[in-house]
């Protein structure tokens, strides 16, 4: 029984495909729970990669639901955060632990 | 200190409804308490470590090792869960017939609640590692003690509103309970392979039927602030409710569900009413 479903989630993962030819990341930085640059422009119905570089000791969580983007960046650290293609339009996005601040919006145009 | 409470209790509601519906489902197996609680440390444990080196995990795969590592252990659960529901579907009449007397069925009762206590593990896994990383945030800034006092009250939010569904499950009629179990662990199993879809397409994988189908977050948003954010959001946890879904989310949880709820047809069928058949190695 076991090993039978375990097929499921295994086709699942030979089902991937590899990732496609990205245009190179943009970079953006967190610093005192701030983006910067906080309006960022892509592309519309592209995929995109941003280039977190999160400067602030602290983790921060890239949140995003109109995105659908979860991503951690411990502090210190430089995280990608893919974007899938997007129709034209604003899609805002907030640093999760310092919402306050951290905000910002990602412009597919 | 709000902001604190909010994140806490939203990480803390996410792996304690699941660990209500495991408690719910396995109210009449014994050794739960041992097994569910193992699952709890473990992922409480494994939350720790995980958080202490997400700068390494996440550089693995050429960036993209926080959304495998994600997707793998989503996809685990999602087995596991399964498995249970399963074998459940064949062996849950006698269990609660022969319980007291039975002692095989109880020792394979705790097969099925090792596979839930590695459900519970990850999904206390998951979300408490957000909270740790949160915490370890909070020692370096500027209102600790207040943050720190948030972060309890969230903690003892999220645990009581847990609670408060696993006795609102228990007050459904016993017959009743096994099914609507059922249910719950198959709609959880099948959000779960639907986050995990997309946690491969973030990481760069799987980078087909990208495309939203329709959006309720107008209605109800599954993520985000403010108190409808929030009943999203358990919605998200519970069955799987997506304010916008993908073309390969979609599939993900119709197929999730379709092949648990047909795993479970051929399980009872080999499994006649009243008659116990030697499980096959």
């Amino acid at each position: 029984m076991f090993s039978r479903l375990m097929i499921f989630p295994a086709g699942l993962l030979v089902a991937l495909a590899a990732c496609g030819n990205e245009s190179p990341g943009i970079p953006v930085t967190l610093k005192d729970h701030r983006f910067t640059p906080a309006e960022i422009h892509v592309k519309a119905n592209e995929p995109a990669l941003i280039t977190l570089s999160n400067q602030d000791g602290a983790a921060e969580e890239f949140d995003s639901t109109s995105l659908k983007v979860e991503k951690v960046v411990p502090g210190g650290e430089t995280g990608s955060v893919r974007i899938r293609p997007l129709s034209p339009g604003r899609y805002p996005f907030i640093g999760e632990y310092h919402a306050d601040t951290a905000r910002g919006v990602v412009v597919a145009d | 200190m709000l902001a604190a409470l909010i994140i806490v209790f939203r990480e803390v509601i996410e792996a304690g409804l699941i660990v209500g519906i495991v408690l719910a489902a396995t109210t009449s197996v014994r050794f739960r308490g041992r097994w569910i609680s193992f699952g709890v440390g473990a992922g409480v444990l494994g939350a720790c470590v995980v958080a202490a080196f997400a700068g390494q995990i996440a550089n693995l795969f050429s960036g993209a090792g926080q959304e495998l590592f994600n997707a793998s252990i989503l996809l685990l659960a999602v087995a596991m869960l399964a498995w249970h529901n399963v074998w459940m579907a064949g062996h849950g009449r006698e269990m609660a017939r022969h319980m007291k007397t039975m002692g095989a069925a109880v020792s394979a009762g705790e097969r099925s609640l090792a596979a839930l206590a590695v459900v519970v593990g990850v999904a206390v896994l998951r979300e408490g590692s957000e909270v740790v990383l949160f915490l370890y945030g909070i020692g370096q800034s500027t209102t600790p003690i207040s943050m720190l006092t948030g972060g309890l009250l969230g903690l003892a939010g999220g645990a009581a509103v847990s609670a408060l569904m696993y006795f609102g499950l228990l007050a459904i009629p016993p017959g009743k309970l096994f099914r609507t179990t059922a249910w719950l662990i198959t709609l959880l199993a099948a959000g779960m392979a639907s986050q995990a879809v997309l946690f491969l397409q973030n990481g760069g994988y799987l980078n087909i039927l990208t495309r939203s189908l329709w959006d309720t977050s107008w209605l109800l948003p599954d993520g985000g602030e403010g108190i409808t954010a929030i009943i999203g959001k358990m919605l998200h946890t519970l069955v799987g409710y997506t304010a916008a879904p993908d073309g390969a989310q979609l599939i993900a949880y119709v197929a999730t569900t379709a092949v648990i709820l047909g795993l479970m047809r051929w399980e009872r069928a080999r499994h006649p009413r009243g008659k116990m058949v030697p499980r096959p190695a």
